[in-house]
């Protein structure tokens, strides 16, 4: 048994996110370059660091080879500890048989034993799909001060994107009255954040129950938070008001991307009270050379730049060739865009190359049928041959031969 | 289970008053270079690129700074169990007070060289920026069966005063060994990284204190010259000896040349440093940067030119900054100008100032200043 912890952290980090299509073959969502030197997962993990919770579990399922080699021993993340710190849990093999993590509740219900080692007196439960800066010590607060059983983040989105969402029906309190699971009309705009805060007593009860129930889902939105609230557990809705962002499509990912230029958005990365983490490659400063014309952008270290680079986020180690433009995207580490290419509107994953003149994406003012324009995006590895037109909205997992 | 059986001995306070105003409050180990390292990062790296485990930093005076930079020597995979870091504080059999010379350096760190069980001793200073294979420096070693192998430049000696500068006949081995200022020739000059037995630098080193030598080059090297077979290991590609603030002015903005660059920073010999989790560096409307070298962290919004910008920069909107280098930090307002202007960590330049230089003559702006 260790020292026991008031309050860990699990993180919910198994899935595929199916609708980024290529971008997550080899990776899980979590892992997901964002901003230019981020994974997604970098800032649950970094708010729990910055909000005190030093033991977390990062349940893993889906491609985890990638995600676990990059949380490592969780250094980057101050989260190599001798009493706790970051641990992957993966599925495993007990005596009834193999069973892989049926859903989120599931996950949980097959790590009581890790989280009863700490004996935590509340456990929050975090998604590692978002982007938001959120102190969830300030949440544990809350919770307490309600005498909450659970306690769910909210935060208000516009009512036409309401249906898309899990929402709340609360009362003057924030106590939650109802639940809509993204319903056609909503009565509610007040949308659920995956965030959640347990206190563990009651949660390890439900979790249980939830298990034997043959008919449950064992789904934490689903069945699990539904169960609690029909037994008349405390639960609590705790407003939020800051940046937050699922990046589980194309688009999404892009405009998440791109907010960080937006000098409106709030969402500053450069807060040093609230730092965001991540496992740094070891490159040199970025160069912008005398030919460059560099405006509305972020770089990163190691990039060469060559070209022309236009309101666009460039991980490291980029190279962009003389003669070249890169506007409106998103190049992934180590991506090159030789002399004279064109990449517009696009997301190009690690490593891919874009050849000499070749033309990736498409500016939405320059369509004939806007219904056909989206992001274009770009393998990792994926060479796109001399001259080659990488159409808008296509995703491109085969190289793509030169133009005759 | 070692990869070799070397060790490594860093000086971190060699040439401290070549650039007095760079180490008025540090050592010329932690001097930050090339917009995101200090000096020890290359000889650092070098090291644990070829696979050495064990590196004992040696510190005279002013170390606060390096301790910092080094911590427990975790990005260069050096804070382990068995063998690691070691920072040397200074060691002194006369009592504290006074300046120790080299050689009194090295014997405060006799119980490090006595207690560790490897062959072979890497020696460095740390005011070279390199990039050495020292696997090859350790096979030519070897393969001449010198007794201390130097590493050398051939090219115009630094402007440093007791830096070694050596003959060699054909067969590598140095017959004469001159000390002092540069004579304006082209001369094989030492990058002072020392490869011998360590059974031989305590001997040399007990040697020295018995009979009250006081001075590293003259009384070990020149004395030996002819009684020890010192050989020499030519580094070519990009190596600057920082000798003087032109130098180091001049070594910075030679980054900006993409062969020095390809030279420094090989993806096969990574130089690693401190990482600071900065975000990756913000160009906003009307930003205009060419030929210059920028880290994370910087905000710009004006205009960058011929420049080398460290860590956490912030360029205001109208501000022109050329040939200069901004440490970590530094703050130029709007419509402020800067040229040819050294500037240490979190100055600040108020909005519509004016300060310049010249290319032969760069203003070192002091740590924290505000102007």
């Amino acid at each position: 048994m260790s020292r026991s912890n008031e309050c860990i952290a699990m993180l919910l980090a198994g899935g595929q996110g199916s609708r980024l299509g290529i971008l997550t073959k080899h990776i899980a969502k979590p892992a997901v370059p964002y901003g230019g030197k981020y994974r997604i997962i970098d800032f649950p993990l970094s708010n729990c660091v910055n909000s005190g919770i030093y033991t977390v579990g990062v349940l893993t399922q889906y491609q985890p080879l990638e995600l676990n080699d990059y949380i490592g021993n969780g250094q980057p993340w101050d989260l190599d500890r001798e009493n706790g710190g970051v641990h992957i849990l993966s599925p495993y093999q007990q005596i009834e048989g193999t069973a892989w993590y049926k859903n989120t509740a599931n996950a949980i219900y097959q790590n009581i034993n890790f989280i009863d080692r700490y004996n935590p007196k509340y456990v929050a439960i975090l998604s590692g799909d978002h982007i938001y800066k959120m102190d969830y010590s300030k949440m544990l607060a809350y919770h307490k001060q309600k005498n909450a059983d659970c306690t769910i983040a909210m935060m208000e989105v516009p009512w036409e994107e309401a249906p898309r969402f899990g929402l709340m029906l609360v009362d003057e309190d924030n106590a939650i009255t109802e639940f809509e699971e993204k319903p056609k009309n909503p009565r509610s705009n007040k949308a659920s954040m995956g965030v959640y805060m347990f206190t563990w007593e009651k949660l390890r009860r439900y979790l249980l129950a939830d298990e034997a129930d043959p008919n449950s889902g064992n789904d934490f939105g689903h069945d699990l938070i539904p169960a609690m609230h029909a037994a008349g557990e405390r639960m609590y809705a705790y407003p939020f008001d800051g940046y937050w962002k699922d990046v589980g499509t194309i688009d999404s990912l892009w405009e998440a991307n791109l907010d960080l230029l937006d000098p409106k958005v709030d969402l500053d990365l450069t807060d040093t009270s609230w730092k965001i983490y991540s496992r740094s490659p070891a490159c040199a400063p970025h160069y912008i050379s005398a030919q460059a014309t560099v405006q509305n952008s972020l770089i990163a270290e190691g990039c060469e730049i060559d070209g022309e680079v236009d309101f666009s986020v460039l991980f490291s180690n980029v190279v962009v060739e003389k003669g070249a433009t890169v506007r409106d995207s998103i190049l992934m580490p180590g991506t090159v865009v030789r002399a004279g290419a064109v990449v517009q509107y696009a997301i190009v994953a690690e490593n891919a190359v874009i050849e000499a003149d070749a033309v990736v994406g498409q500016r939405p003012e320059d369509m004939k049928n806007l219904d056909d324009w989206g992001v274009a995006v770009v393998g990792e590895q994926i060479t796109v041959g001399k001259g080659a037109v990488v159409a808008p909205k296509a995703m491109i997992d085969v190289d793509v031969a030169p133009a005759q | 289970m070692r990869t070799n059986n070397i060790l490594g001995l860093i000086y971190s306070n060699a040439y401290d008053n070549a650039i007095p105003e760079l180490t008025g409050l540090r050592t010329m180990g932690s001097v930050p270079f090339g917009g995101r390292y200090r000096m020890i990062d290359f000889v650092l790296s070098n090291m644990v690129n070829y696979g050495i485990s064990k590196v004992g930093v040696a510190t005279k005076a002013n170390y606060q700074s390096l301790m910092d930079h080094l911590g427990s020597g975790k990005p260069w995979d050096l804070s382990r169990k068995n063998d690691g870091m070691f920072i040397l504080p200074p060691f002194s059999l006369q009592g504290a007070g006074g300046i120790a010379n080299r050689i009194e350096v090295l014997r405060g760190c006799m119980n490090f060289l006595s207690h560790s069980n490897e062959e072979y001793v890497i020696v460095s200073d740390c005011n070279a920026v390199c990039n050495v294979d020292l696997g090859a420096m350790f096979e030519s070693h070897a393969a001449s069966g010198a007794d201390i192998t130097v590493a050398y430049r051939y090219g115009m000696k630094p402007a440093l005063d007791d830096l070694m500068s050596f003959d060699f006949d054909p067969s590598g081995r140095a017959q004469r060994i001159s000390v002092g200022a540069p004579i304006g020739t082209k001369e094989c000059f030492s990058l002072n990284i020392f490869l011998l037995r360590k059974a031989l630098l305590e001997r040399l080193i007990r040697e020295a204190e018995s009979l009250h030598y006081d001075d590293f080059e003259r009384d070990i090297f020149q004395r030996n010259v002819h009684t020890l077979k010192i050989n020499g290991f030519e580094v070519t590609g990009f190596v600057r000896v920082i000798g003087s603030l032109q130098e180091y002015f001049d070594a910075n903005l030679d980054l900006l040349e993409r062969e020095n660059r390809r030279q420094l920073f090989t993806p096969e010999r990574p130089v690693y440093t401190k990482v600071r989790d900065d975000m990756p560096t913000i160009y906003g409307l009307g930003s205009d940067v060419s030929n210059s070298l920028v880290a994370d962290g910087c905000t710009i919004e004006g205009t960058v030119e011929n420049s080398i910008l460290f860590r956490g920069v912030h360029v205001g909107k109208g501000a022109v900054v050329r040939n200069s280098i901004l440490m970590q930090g530094s703050m130029v307002g709007e419509n402020a100008r800067v040229c040819c202007v050294v500037s240490d960590k979190n100055v600040v330049l108020k909005p519509g100032k004016t300060l310049c230089g010249d290319r032969s003559y760069p203003i070192y702006i002091g740590k924290g200043i505000i102007i």
